[in-house]
């Protein structure tokens, strides 16, 4: 429920000026601009600083995440490929997706799916441009708004990397963004966050993107991973993680880049992003101890990975529940998400046997799905959550139910049709010869470590 | 002259090393490898996915001496290395020809 954006208002200003310095004096034009809400430079601030660290949980907090789980000859392909795929969503985004997104409402019956076509290579938009927050007259500069925008779409895109690594050609990768983001990101997008769009008008709550960015990414990696289909030998040689020390620092990055992530999409520097600061303390924490207890429980060893993997399901779990639930529902949240996440990645999958290589969707996407509808139950105030005292917890379940479900429905198709492209193009697969070779010699000739 | 080769825990390197010191051994090679014996590997867990490390890290020692002194520095080794647990290592000991010192040219007993 994050950028209420207020079309309207931006392009009214500058509207109005030029009518203003047709028709009326010098001082009309004074008055109308001292009407317009002028960004607070604390917010500026903390939004500048937000945006660069969403940027940081990618580069290189993503990249070390997903890189030292997989093995040595393939360590370079992964940074590549989350690196690469980062560029290019920055440019589909400043190109055509902020405006897809987030620009003036697309004609109807479009409208409540996509935005229309008119911030193509954002036109109009400018220094002065603002974006509106969720104070009224609280508005920062519109670029920054777009900044932060497009590091989500850009982490998004990468995480649905981590259910293909080790296999999949970098042309098939870079050809696959390019279908994927108009098809699946940005309607999800639009639909969460424009003030026009789908989930928006039926009240789903999702705070930082739990439904835009986990189970949207963490669905499109588990089609992917079966559409690609497994690892040579998956199940039968060793795919132990090459370096574990990488992993770990990866998720101190990505935890430390969650704030922005979270507590900078209030908007502002206020209580709301607090609230959303201390969740993603308290919920990360919760879920890093959970996945050890869960591991223990179930007869092995309080692993490295098994507290990595926590930390990073606890952050999936209170994305939307951020500024939507007090910080003991989130404590809750992260840790029944973690065991959660635990039993998907240790337990079913293995059974299913399809090769979800990094576990983009035991985590992201069964950790997104039970953020979406636990944030339903810690919003409640009786449980110290921020809904309002009159709160319907069952018709809010209902309504993140159908948010979920549609996420999971339309990340689905787009992710098929988006590889189904990516296959006529590229082919896909690397060949048996250059995966047994590894990725870094074979699609990038280099080799990570030349000790 | 006797080679002696020792295959032990990789931990207990700092101890072995004491103990050749002990018994005036000057020359030691050291080698990261690899293998199994009774142990049978190890067994290791990521997120559920169990892998079965049959071959387990090891070092493997090499040291020459002169034939009196081969079994005194095997037994050294086999107290400094002992743990008492499975994978502790093997020792063995083999005869050599020939020695050279390739900075001076002496040969055999000198060249060690």
């Amino acid at each position: 429920m994050k950028p209420r954006f207020d079309v309207a208002r931006r392009i009214a200003f500058p509207a109005a000026l030029t009518l203003a310095m047709a028709l009326l004096p010098a001082a009309a034009i004074a008055q109308e601009a001292a009407t317009t809400p002028v960004p607070n430079k604390g917010d500026t601030a903390w939004m500048m600083v937000s945006t660069l660290l969403v940027l940081l949980m990618i580069l290189p907090g993503l990249q070390l995440f997903y890189g030292g789980l997989v093995r040595t000859k393939n360590m370079l392909s992964v940074m590549t490929q989350i690196g690469a795929a980062t560029c290019l969503a920055m440019l589909i985004w400043v190109i055509f997706g902020y405006s897809l997104a987030f620009g003036p409402d697309a004609p109807a019956p479009f409208t409540p799916f996509i935005a229309g076509l008119d911030r193509l290579f954002l036109a109009g938009i400018g220094p002065d441009s603002t974006a509106a927050t969720f104070t009224k007259d609280v508005v920062i500069p519109e670029f920054v708004f777009i900044c932060f925008q497009m590091t989500f779409a850009a982490i998004t895109l990468s995480i649905v990397l981590g259910g293909i690594v080790e296999r999949v050609k970098f042309s098939a990768l870079m050809v696959f963004a390019l279908v994927w983001m108009p098809l699946v990101y940005l309607p999800i997008a639009h639909m969460v966050w424009a003030a026009s769009g789908l989930f928006f008008v039926m009240g789903a709550l999702d705070f930082a993107g739990g439904t835009v960015v986990h189970i949207n990414a963490g669905v499109a990696a588990l089609v992917a991973a079966i559409i690609a289909g497994k690892r040579l030998g998956y199940m039968k040689d060793s795919m132990a993680p090459h370096s574990l020390t990488l992993t770990l620092v990866g998720t101190g990055l990505l935890w430390v880049g969650w704030f922005g992530f979270n507590a900078g999409s209030a908007l502002e520097a206020n209580g709301s992003a607090a609230l959303a600061m201390i969740n993603t303390f308290v919920a990360t924490a919760a879920g890093g101890l959970a996945w050890l207890a869960a591991e223990r429980v179930f007869g092995h060893k309080p692993s490295a990975l098994g507290l990595a993997s926590g930390i990073v399901s606890g952050l999936v779990a209170v994305t939307p529940a951020a500024g939507n639930s007090g910080p003991m529902g989130a404590i809750l949240l992260g840790a029944i998400t973690a065991v959660a996440c635990y039993i998907a990645v240790a337990i079913i999958r293995p059974r299913l046997r399809y090769d979800d290589s990094l576990d983009a969707f035991g985590i992201h996407g069964v950790g997104g799905i039970m953020g979406a509808i636990g944030t339903a139950i810690v919003y409640a105030p009786s449980l110290g959550g921020p809904g309002p005292a009159d709160y319907d917890m069952m018709a809010k379940l209902g309504v993140q139910l159908a948010a979920v479900c549609t996420t999971i429905a339309w990340s689905t198709i787009g992710t098929l049709v988006a590889l189904a492209v990516a296959k006529a193009v590229t082919g896909l697969r690397v060949t048996t010869e250059a995966e047994r070779e590894g990725l870094d010699l074979a699609e990038h000739g280099e080799r990570a470590y030349n000790l | 002259m006797k080679l002696i080769t020792a295959i032990i825990k990789p931990f207990r390197m700092d101890q072995v090393r004491e103990a050749l010191m002990a018994c005036s051994v000057q020359g030691i090679t050291v080698s990261e490898v690899r293998g199994h014996g009774k142990q049978l590997g190890q067994t290791e867990v990521y997120r559920g996915a169990e892998y079965h490390l049959n071959l387990v890290p090891k070092l493997k020692i090499e040291v020459v001496v002169e034939d009196q002194d081969a079994l005194r520095v095997a037994e050294a080794i086999a107290a400094a290395a002992h743990t008492g647990s499975t994978g502790d290592g093997k020792i063995f000991v083999s005869h050599i020809g020939h020695a050279v010192r390739i900075r001076t040219g002496e040969v055999d007993e000198t060249a060690l």
